[in-house]
């Protein structure tokens, strides 16, 4: 570089171009900083050749370490379903209403369906478990189709008229008022009735004769309910959609027909079964051995009747 | 000649100036244009997936309209938090009819990518109307208006045509009865003609409840209810060709 020049009063190297007598410094950088940058060239260069990093034609360059973050979510997987091995063989070979004599077992299950239901269920039936309008309390002991082991986990597993289902819980309540089944004075009629039921009103007869023409089938002659349709016991004090006079109104005229996802298409059996384990360990959960027979429920048992 | 000299050389002479730019800027667009020709190798085939329905288009555009990209993500990552709260990680695959994609680059509000199914429509709607009425600690905004306004149908076929147009494989068939099956998939009680057929696994169900009206509603949660349900990925063949894979 013909024109380059040491300046004077710096002590630095021009880079040796002039402009209209304008010239400029060529002040080294820092040698740390040169180093560091030399280092990352050659990081890059063995990063380059490790891992996957180049686009070609019809995919990129593999790595000679053949890492992939797919590979390396499942080593992780793996290595979780091991820690967890022994828990989980253990609920997956155990049945169900055995795993409660196993405090090993117990305790297990119980993290786990508190874990899993932090993030599958608290959405809708709420962080305590105690529901909201529309979302049963898991809590109490009440159960809309059955409160045993069993029974929670089969309406984990098949859900609740989940569209697509084939095995989901069935059932529905007419539209009585919306499709013309009762005219608008029957309908208030039967709503006085079903307030007299767990003492929220006088009884109104005409109102009970047109319960037992069209509500009896489901809710019961007496109007405790039956849980092969899911339909709620009405005499108590537990209303899944508001016990006041509208809200009762509302539900005769338009129906209620809850919906809960299937989860047995999203959860693997042993979190079902877990999930099972801890719902049922809420407060409400039924004893097995006196609903092994599910279809014995409408018989007037003393245990309080539906709602999940 | 010094390096300086020539460069001195370029800088003194337009043309030869303005050859030298158009040249470093044709590589610069090279690197990027080129690989849009290869596209469709980044996509790893699988099962089940199919163009979205004229309604579930609808309720994506809606999905737009709102902006629930800002807060929502549709990617799962494949870590371990996240499958475990999520599902499967996204597949390249489940996104490849979204124009755009809906990925997004930040989640104030949960992943969206494998929602559907996972609540009911009565739950989609109490939570679009209100968020706080089942979850508590939501800061999402309400949605209401969507229960209230009819959906506007505009011309589906036109818009099914222009999707295609970008290379979503309607076929006639979907053009042509694209009306028909807007109006079909929120109305039970309509004839739904051959739409289960052209779109597999599509749920026909009034969605917001109310079967009066066709609204916003129900098209929105007709979407949302349908997303990261098209494709099988826990099935053995997905499973088999995931693990195999390798350079990703």
């Amino acid at each position: 570089m013909a024109n380059k020049r040491v300046d004077e009063p710096t002590g630095t190297e021009t880079v040796g171009h002039e402009w209209d007598g304008i010239e400029e410094l060529d002040t080294p950088m820092p040698r740390w900083w040169v180093w560091t940058f030399y280092a990352t060239i050659v990081f890059s260069i063995g990063y380059c050749i490790a891992y996957p990093a180049w686009p070609m034609i019809s995919k990129g360059t593999e790595g000679v370490l053949g890492w992939t973050s797919r590979g390396a979510l499942a080593d992780e997987l793996e290595a979780q379903e091991a820690r967890r091995a022994e828990a989980v063989s253990g609920l997956a070979d155990m049945p169900l209403e055995q795993v409660q004599g196993n405090e090993q077992l117990m305790s297990a299950a119980l993290a786990g369906g508190r874990a899993a239901f932090k993030v599958n269920c608290v959405q809708c039936h709420g962080s305590g478990a105690a529901g909201s309008k529309g979302y049963p309390n898991l809590n109490d002991d009440e159960w809309l189709w059955g409160g045993d082991l069993s029974a929670i986990q089969t309406t984990l597993i098949d859900g609740i008229r989940q569209p697509g289902n084939d095995d989901t819980r069935f059932s529905i309540m007419p539209s009585f008022g919306r499709d013309g089944i009762l005219t608008g004075e029957q309908v208030s009629q039967v709503v006085d009735h079903v307030m007299s039921l767990s003492g929220l009103g006088p009884a109104n007869p005409a109102g009970a004769q047109v319960f037992e023409n069209n509500c009896a089938i489901c809710h019961g002659p007496d109007g405790k309910g039956m849980r092969e349709f899911g339909a709620p016991d009405l005499t108590d004090a537990i209303w899944l959609y508001g016990s006041s006079r509208d809200e009762i109104t509302y539900t005769v005229h338009n129906a209620r027909n809850g919906v809960m996802p299937a989860w047995g298409e999203r959860l693997d059996p042993v979190t079902i079964k877990m999930l099972a384990i801890y719902v049922h360990s809420l407060g409400g959960g039924e004893d097995f051995t006196q609903e092994v027979a599910p279809e014995a429920d409408n018989a007037p048992a003393n245990e309080d009747d539906e709602r999940t | 000649m010094s390096l300086t000299e020539q460069h001195k050389k370029l800088e003194r002479n337009v043309t030869l100036l303005g050859v030298g730019a158009f040249v470093a800027v044709a590589i610069g667009g090279i690197v990027e244009i080129a690989p849009l020709f290869w596209i469709d190798n980044t996509i790893e085939e699988v099962e089940g997936m199919r163009p979205y329905t004229p309604l579930e288009q609808a309720g994506r555009d809606i999905y737009i309209r709102e902006g629930c990209y800002v807060c929502h993500s549709q990617m799962i990552r494949p870590f371990r938090d996240e499958v475990e709260r999520y599902g499967h990680y996204s597949l390249a695959a489940e996104s490849m009819y979204d124009h755009p994609f809906q990925w997004g680059s930040k989640r104030t509000g949960p992943d969206l990518a494998r929602v559907g199914g996972r609540y009911s429509d009565e739950w989609h709607v109490q939570h679009l109307v209100d968020p706080r009425s089942v979850v508590p600690e939501s800061i999402m905004p309400p949605y209401g208006f969507l229960a209230d306004n009819e959906l506007e149908m505009g011309d589906p076929a036109a818009r099914l045509e222009t999707l295609r147009g970008v290379g979503v494989p309607y076929s006639d068939a979907d053009v042509e009865n694209a009306e028909a099956d807007f109006l079909a998939q929120a109305d039970p009680m309509a004839d739904p003609g051959d739409l289960l057929d052209r779109y597999p696994k599509a749920q026909i169900r009034d969605y917001d409840g109310d079967p009066a009206k066709l609204t916003e509603m129900d098209a929105l949660v007709a979407y949302l209810q349908m997303l990261g349900t098209l494709v099988d990925v826990d099935s053995a063949a997905a499973q088999e060709e995931l693990a195999t894979e390798t350079g990703r």
